[in-house]
This record gives C-alpha cells, structure tokens and sequence, in this order.
C-alpha cells in the first residue's frame, strides 16, 4: 500500500492490521513518534493524518493507505527548529522529552487550524496528551508564545 | 566574593539558559532505548508469578510452540542469583519460591517480539500456594512470617526531649490517624533496557537513573571485575524514582539471556507491565498525638510512622528514615519520639518515589494542623507562625538549623499572593449558603525537605566528579548524575561555567557512561545540583587556576588564549583532567546508633495554598489555583527549577485527587492508563510560583535541592481546602468523590 510520510511518498507491503507506529517506527525508522501505553490513552504517539491528530498506536496502516502522515520529524531541518519548537525551547516545553514529539504535533495540528491562544483553549487541545514531568504549565506557556509569535509572547495569567 | 560569603552568580548561573538536549527531543533525534537500532538484538519477555505467595513445582514449556526459536533462562542461569542493593534477599529470578504477584520467574528471548510476546503464553508455572501477607494491618498481625522473626524490615527511633513529660504538661492533646496509599511513577517512557557480552565483557545501556548502581549489581550477579562492566544510560523518559532501582532487575535479565543468547537482548516493557510489577510509592499509616502549650505551641510529638514495604527489603530502610526524620514537619518542638517501622508483605516491592517517604509522614504532619484547629478551634495559619523553624531552630534529631532557612518566608509568600486569609473567610461565607452549586476551600501547608543523602550517606558515597580539557580547549563535564527531564546537563553547564569564566557553549556534558566518568552517586534525594554541582564547581576551580598558571597569569577569557593554554597544560596528552571528591562540610555530626544530630546538610522549604470547589453533586474537587513558594537556595536556571515546582505539584495533585492503585489479591487491578488516572492539562490547575533564593553556603552558588520539595507539599493542602469546603476532615487519600461521599 501507499501513504505519503512526511511529504514522501511511501509504500509498506506488510500485514495491513500492522499498527502505523510500528510501520513508522520499524519499517520506516522514523523513531520520533513515541509509545508511552499503546491504549490511546498518553498521546505519545501522535501524527497527524491529513492534517488531523490521531493516536497512530490506535490505527492500523491500512487505514493510512492513500494519506498524508506528518511525524515531528516534518517540523524541523537539522539546522533550524520550527516556530512551535522553538517556543517550547524558550518556555521550557520540554523536559524529558517523551511526550514532546506528540505535544507538539498536537499543538502544531492547534497552531496550522488557527486554534486560540486561550489558556484554557489550549489546554483543552492538549488534553488528549500525558506529560508526567513539567505539570503543563510550561507546555501551555510555550504554545501561546508560539501562536502569539507575531505579538509579544504573554504567559499564563491568573485571575 | 559577595558580602555573605558566596561566590558571585555569573552570566550563565542565575539566567534561565535553553535546555542543552532541547533540539533533540524537540526535532524527534533524541534516542530513547527503543529507538536505538542494535544490529543481531533479540527481545526478551519474562514470565511472571500469578500467585502472591508459593512454592514452585514445575514450569512446564508447552511443546507446542517451536522453543527452539527462543532463547530461555531461568535462576539455574543466573551466576549469583541476587539483586544486590541494601540486603541480598532478592533474586534476580525466583529460585522455587515466589514472594510476591509477577515475581519474575523466568525469561525468553526472540527476534521478533510479537513472537516473545507469543510465546508467554505456552509457559505455565505450577504452585504450591501459600497464605499471602497483602496489607500493613496482615503483616502486623503475624500470623505469617516473611521476614526476621516479626516482618519488621527495619525500624527507627528518633527522640527529642522527654515526650510523656511533654504531653502531660500540655494544655491539649490531640491525635490523629492518616493514610496515604501506592503511588506509580507513570514515567511516560517506560523500563527499558539493553545489553550485550564480549570477550567476557558486559555492556549494559537503557533508561535509567543510577548507571553506578547498575554497575555494582552486574558485578555482583556474574562475578566481573570493575572494568569487565560498562554501563551507558540513553536518553531517560523520566524517572521519578522509578528507575533508581529497578534497571538493576531489568538490566540483569537482559545481560541473563544476552549472555545465554549470544547475541544482544533488549528489554522493553508495556505499559500494563510496567505498572503492575515494578516499583511504587510506600503506603503508609501515620499516628499523631500532638501536645500544645495554651499559646498554642508545640510542647510534644508523639508519631507512628508504619509503611508497607513489599516482598523485599530493595530501598525500604531508606524510604523509612527519609520519612520518620521528616515526620515531625518544619516545626520546633521540645519533645519529639518518632517510631518507624517498615514491614513485608507479598506484594511487589515498593519503593523510589520522589519524596522517598516524606510526601507520606509529611501528610499526615500538615493535615494534622486541620485536626488541632478543629479540636481547639485555633487558627491553623498562626498555629503555623507560631512553631515553623527559623534559623537557629532545633529539629527532631537535634540538629542546629544554621542558615538558609526559609519556612517563614515560604509561608508568608504563599499567604499573601493567594489571599489566603480573604479567601478563607469569603469562602465561609459562601459554604453557609445551601443554594450554591458547590462548596468552595483553601487550604495551606508548610513543609521541609532535605538535600542530598541522609545523615552520613554522602561520606559512605564518597562521590567524585570532574571537569576535563582536551589540547583544542573543549571543557568537559564527567559525572555519572544522569539528565532524566530535570535539566541535568543545563544546570551542569551553567555551574561549570561560571566556574570557569567561560561562555556555557564551551562547555559539553559527557554522557553518563562508566567507561568514561566516575562514580558521582546515583541520581537521586534532591542531589545532583546541591552536591554533585558542588563537586564540579570546585573541579572547575581547579582547572581554571591550572588554566591561569599556563597561561603566565589569569585564565583566558578568548577562545584562543584558552586553546592555547589547553595545549600548554595538556603537554602532549589528550585531555588533562581535575577531579573533585566529596568531603562534608565542617562541623557537621550524625550518628546511626541514636539516629540525631545533622540529617542533612541543608533543609529546603515549601507552602503551598491550594484553592478548589467541590461539587455538591458529585462530590467531584476541581482545583482552580495552586500558588506555592519554595525555598530552593538560589536557583541555577529560574525556568528548569520552576518546571520541577509545577511538575512535582501535578504529580502530588494526582496522588491527592486521582490516582488510586487497587490492589486485589497482591497485585495491582488496574495497570492501565486507562484506569489509573494521572492529571491532564485540564486537571491540572494553573500554578503562580514563587522561587525565594536563600542561599545556603555548602551549596554551588548558594543552591539547594529541589527536585523532590514540591512533592511534598500540595496533598494536606488540598485534603485542608477540601476539609473547608465539605466540613469534613477525610484523613486519607486518594480523594475521588467516592472518598468524600463515603465520609460526609
């Protein structure tokens, strides 16, 4: 079968059920796409297909036959970092690191759909991804920085 | 020198420099152990008890699946069949009895991992089952003996003053009983290891927090010399404690059937897996009985600390004196007894979590001050103000609190930029009126935590760091304290440095690898600034008078005259390196035998208020605002220290609100992220942090701990907020709403 990763188009000639992170991972060697549980449940595991974020732990390949797949690799050349990972360097985004590559394909699916730079809007958005180490305030900080990237960088505010 | 004695914060220590592996992670190139690619690597599952407690009789290879594809190893593999750690009473794999539920038993090894996975399930283990110990109430009660003559893997005592005298003359006495349940790390990347022979030479590689510990215990499982051994942590998913122990059990069977193999083995566990055998935090069960002056002083506490320990004794004693010497919270009191104990049972070993047993006992001490307040009907804020420690404060084991003593000013901070004090008023107001939705609460809590290992554990680790230079000028770090999120290798560079006089891009840190640094202790008890940056401050010193003497006066400051004294002071070899070892500060003492005198170095401090509702209806706790301060020394890099606050509270509000391990029948019921809720972005509340800079003198920079403190503190917060909100003191934790339901 076919599917486009990352821009290039891909064939994969396996078992069809093979779960995509595994063809990513494995066949593919496209080991920024983390497993944290395999359930659909931490986010890890993020891409986005045809633009919209999916656990690709919960999808089999053959339902990527035909589709674009877009992996954290797509968002940054060896030299330079994209505007979202860029951000989540200056607000401290990123502390182990496991969860990030999901996060931020989350948060770039947010940034691409013109999502708000409301603190409680993105945190809605990233609700769907576990991160066990920063508590996400540094995550949701890094997000508004980067949606906000025109104007000047705001953080969380409290009531 | 500054005017208190501390050297002055330079250009990197002090700003909140970028993450030093940020573009890795961040661009998908970091490599965690699954993502390495280990040409000829077979992947190892392991079969696992059923049952709490028994004795094997057979485990029974089903002929029906093709084993001569696998590889598999049982205790009749291993040279020395145990985990070495604190006592020798773990194997590595069970040897015809099994202690606890998933107990590894015996191991195999495929090249597909589907296989693996496969094959599991054509292996059946047959028991002689025994009456299995499950809780601390069983294993008090002895009817079975798993450990020693009474289960009790270690107790201690601390004593202050005179308690009985001390309750007696006080005004009010009051007691309490406080639980606190399992915990799980929930690292998102979970236990992974690798490992592989040569020339009778062991490598061992994975996601881990104390390469030396994995070291120790490879030697000791096949007999190897220090240099038959090599150890290299990759890039660690998070730890939390979780992976200060174990990747000595994962990492020993995968060098079991490497070397049984042949060939590499890689041990990736699942999630379920993960959760349901490795380590956890150690319920506990607290008592208190507090006696008060009729000012409301603190003139006697009498505490019972008893925690479970699980089926081996792996970190127990330590957890124990972490948490029996931070029983008695950040306050003076004449008359202290503290009794601790830790006990067996069959059920999987319990033991690193951030906190190490003060998250515990440190519960049980700040909900208490709810307990006094309603018997007496004091204000638990001045309660506070009237006994928190100050500098020259004397605590439990009799230690002097000389310096950098924060707890009045965390406290304050908190007070004030909550509105504590409005809130709690306008929330009683709102509680008494039956037609609002939900009940509202704040709640405070004040707690210490102590740097660094406990009494005279730093002297025992003697810990040894370095800085290097090689001919063209390139500084290196060498230490074995690994990066697992917290920022390691940022803060490293920064204190380096500064050390130095050099811009932090001169400066790499090595990755911990055991053929390459040396032994700098594990990474562990809020250390790896306060002492092992200690270490390489002073290593860096070294090298910087070294580099001043080549140079025919003071260090370069260009990246040529640097170069240029590099090779001077080189002379012809590769790199020339200075080392540091740990020596305690002056005037320091602690005794084992009567567990007093100075537990640490220093103390750090930590308030907390928490602010939330409670549902009328579904008795569900949304918390709205947590506005902590913490008392952290100064702070090497503001950003990374304030990602360990905001991390450690969401951890802690988990372990308050959602996190709930069900033991049934020894083992955990729900070993899915499914079912054992950790907070999400939407659960967890947006945190106003302060950072109050005490800088403590034995510390680099005048840096303290602070990667366990902020576990510490936000629990009996939210148990107080909840206590305003509902009427109710609910002594335990998690607090689900079935919880509240089952006590209003």
């Amino acid at each position: 079968m076919n599917l486009t990763v990352n821009g290039k188009k891909r064939s994969f000639g396996g078992a069809p059920f093979k779960r995509l992170i595994d063809v990513l991972r494995e066949d593919f060697r496209l080991t920024g796409t983390k497993e944290g549980c395999g359930e659909g449940e931490c986010g890890a595991c993020t891409v986005l297909l045809d633009g919209e974020p999916v656990n690709s732990c919960l999808i089999p390949v053959a339902q990527a036959e035909g589709r674009r797949v877009e992996t954290i690799e797509s968002l940054a050349s060896s030299q330079k970092l994209g505007v979202l990972q860029e951000a989540f360097l200056k607000r401290g985004g990123a502390q182990c690191g496991i969860c990030t590559p999901g996060m931020v394909m989350t948060a770039e699916y947010w940034r691409r759909t013109g999502g708000s730079s409301e603190p409680g809007a993105v945190r809605n958005v990233l609700a769907g991804n576990l991160c066990r180490c920063t508590g996400y305030q540094h995550i949701v900080d890094s997000v508004i920085e980067a949606l906000q990237r025109k104007g000047k960088g705001k953080r969380e505010k409290f009531e | 020198m500054s005017k208190q004695g501390l050297p002055r914060r330079g250009p990197a220590v002090g700003s909140s420099a970028r993450r030093t592996e940020g573009p890795e992670k961040l661009s998908g190139r970091a490599l965690y152990l699954d993502d390495h690619d280990i040409p000829g690597c077979l992947f190892g599952v392991t079969v696992r008890s059923e049952i709490p407690r028994g004795r094997i009789k057979n485990i029974v290879f089903d002929p029906a699946f093709p084993w001569s594809e696998c590889v598999v190893a049982t205790a009749r593999d291993v040279p020395t069949n145990v985990v070495a750690l604190i006592e020798d009473d773990q194997p590595l794999l069970a040897d015809g009895v099994v202690r606890h539920a998933l107990e590894p038993i015996a191991l195999i090894a495929h090249e597909s991992r589907a296989r693996a996975y496969e094959a599991l399930r054509f292996v059946r283990v047959e028991y002689e089952e025994l009456p299995p110990v499950l809780t601390i109430e069983d294993s008090l009660a002895r009817r079975e003996i798993l450990y020693g003559s009474d289960n009790v893997f270690k107790r201690y005592v601390i004593r202050r003053g005179d308690v009985d005298k001390g309750l007696r003359e006080s005004h009010v006495v009051v007691e309490g009983e406080y639980r606190v349940p399992h915990q799980e790390q929930a690292y998102i990347e979970n236990n992974a290891m690798a490992a592989w022979w040569k020339d009778g030479a062991l490598t061992v590689t994975g996601s881990l927090q104390c390469p030396y510990y994995v070291h120790k215990a490879m030697k000791r499982l096949f007999g190897l010399a220090d240099g038959q051994v090599r150890v290299i942590q990759t890039t660690t998913g998070g730890g939390f404690g979780g992976k200060e122990e174990y990747p000595n059990m994962i990492g020993g069977h995968a060098a079991v059937l490497a070397r049984k193999a042949g060939r590499p083995v890689k041990i990736v566990y699942d999630r379920a897996e993960d959760m349901a055998a490795t380590t956890k935090r150690h319920p506990a069960v607290v008592r208190h009985k507090t006696g008060l002056s009729r000012d409301g002083r603190l003139l006697a506490q009498d505490i019972q600390v008893v925690m479970d320990g699980g089926a081996y004794v792996t970190l127990s004693p330590v957890v124990l004196s972490r948490g029996a010497i931070h029983a008695a919270g950040p306050y003076e009191c004449p008359n202290v007894r503290v009794d601790a104990s830790v006990l067996a049972t069959n059920t999987p070993p319990n033991g690193a979590f951030r906190g190490f047993g003060a998250p515990q006992t440190l519960f049980a001490a700040e909900l208490h001050w709810e307990k006094i307040a309603q018997k007496t009907g004091w204000d638990p804020l001045e309660l506070r103000r009237k006994n928190a420690f100050r500098e020259g404060s004397v605590t439990a084991t009799g230690q002097v609190l000389k310096e950098s003593v924060g707890a009045r000013d965390v406290l304050e901070r908190a007070v004030k930029k909550s509105g504590y004090v409005k809130k709690r008023s306008a929330y009683e107001r709102w509680n008494r009126d039956p037609k609002k939705p939900c009940w509202k609460g704040i709640g405070l809590a004040l707690v210490q935590h102590g740097g660094g290992f406990t009494g005279s554990g730093e002297v025992h680790l003697a810990s040894r760091a370095a800085v290097s230079i090689d001919r063209e000028g390139l500084v290196r770090v060498l230490a074995a304290s690994t990066e697992i999120g917290q920022g390691t290798n940022t803060m490293f560079s920064q204190i380096a440095a500064d050390a130095l006089g050099v811009p932090r891009e001169w400066v790499e840190v090595e990755t911990p690898d055991t053929a390459k640094v040396p032994d700098s202790g594990p990474t562990v008890a809020s250390r790896t600034c306060m002492v092992v940056g200690g270490l390489l401050r002073r290593a860096a010193l070294d090298l910087r008078a070294a580099l001043a003497a080549a140079a025919g006066g003071s260090c370069p400051k260009t990246r040529g005259g640097l170069q240029r004294a590099a090779a001077r002071l080189c002379a012809g070899n590769k790199e020339k390196r200075f080392e540091a070892r740990y020596e305690p500060p002056p005037g320091v003492r602690w005794d084992d035998t009567t567990y007093s005198g100075d537990a640490y170095a220093v103390y750090s401090y930590a308030a907390v208020a928490a602010d939330l509702e409670v549902d009328k209806t579904s008795f569900e706790v949304r918390v709205k605002k947590i506005t902590t301060a913490q008392d952290i020394g100064r702070a090497i890099n503001p950003l990374l220290a304030e990602g360990q606050v905001t991390g450690g509270v969401a951890q802690a509000v988990g372990w308050a609100l959602y996190e709930n391990v069900v033991m049934k029948n020894g083992r955990m019921a729900n070993p899915q992220l499914t079912n054992y809720i950790i907070p999400t972005a939407l659960d967890t509340p947006p945190m106003d942090v302060t950072l109050v800079e005490k800088p403590f003198s034995g510390g680099p920079f005048g840096a303290k701990g602070v990667g366990e403190l902020p576990i510490d503190v936000p629990a009996p917060a939210i148990a107080a907020a909840i206590k305003q909100a509902t009427g109710v003191l609910i002594p335990e934790l998690p607090l689900l709403p079935e919880t509240i339901h089952r006590h209003l």
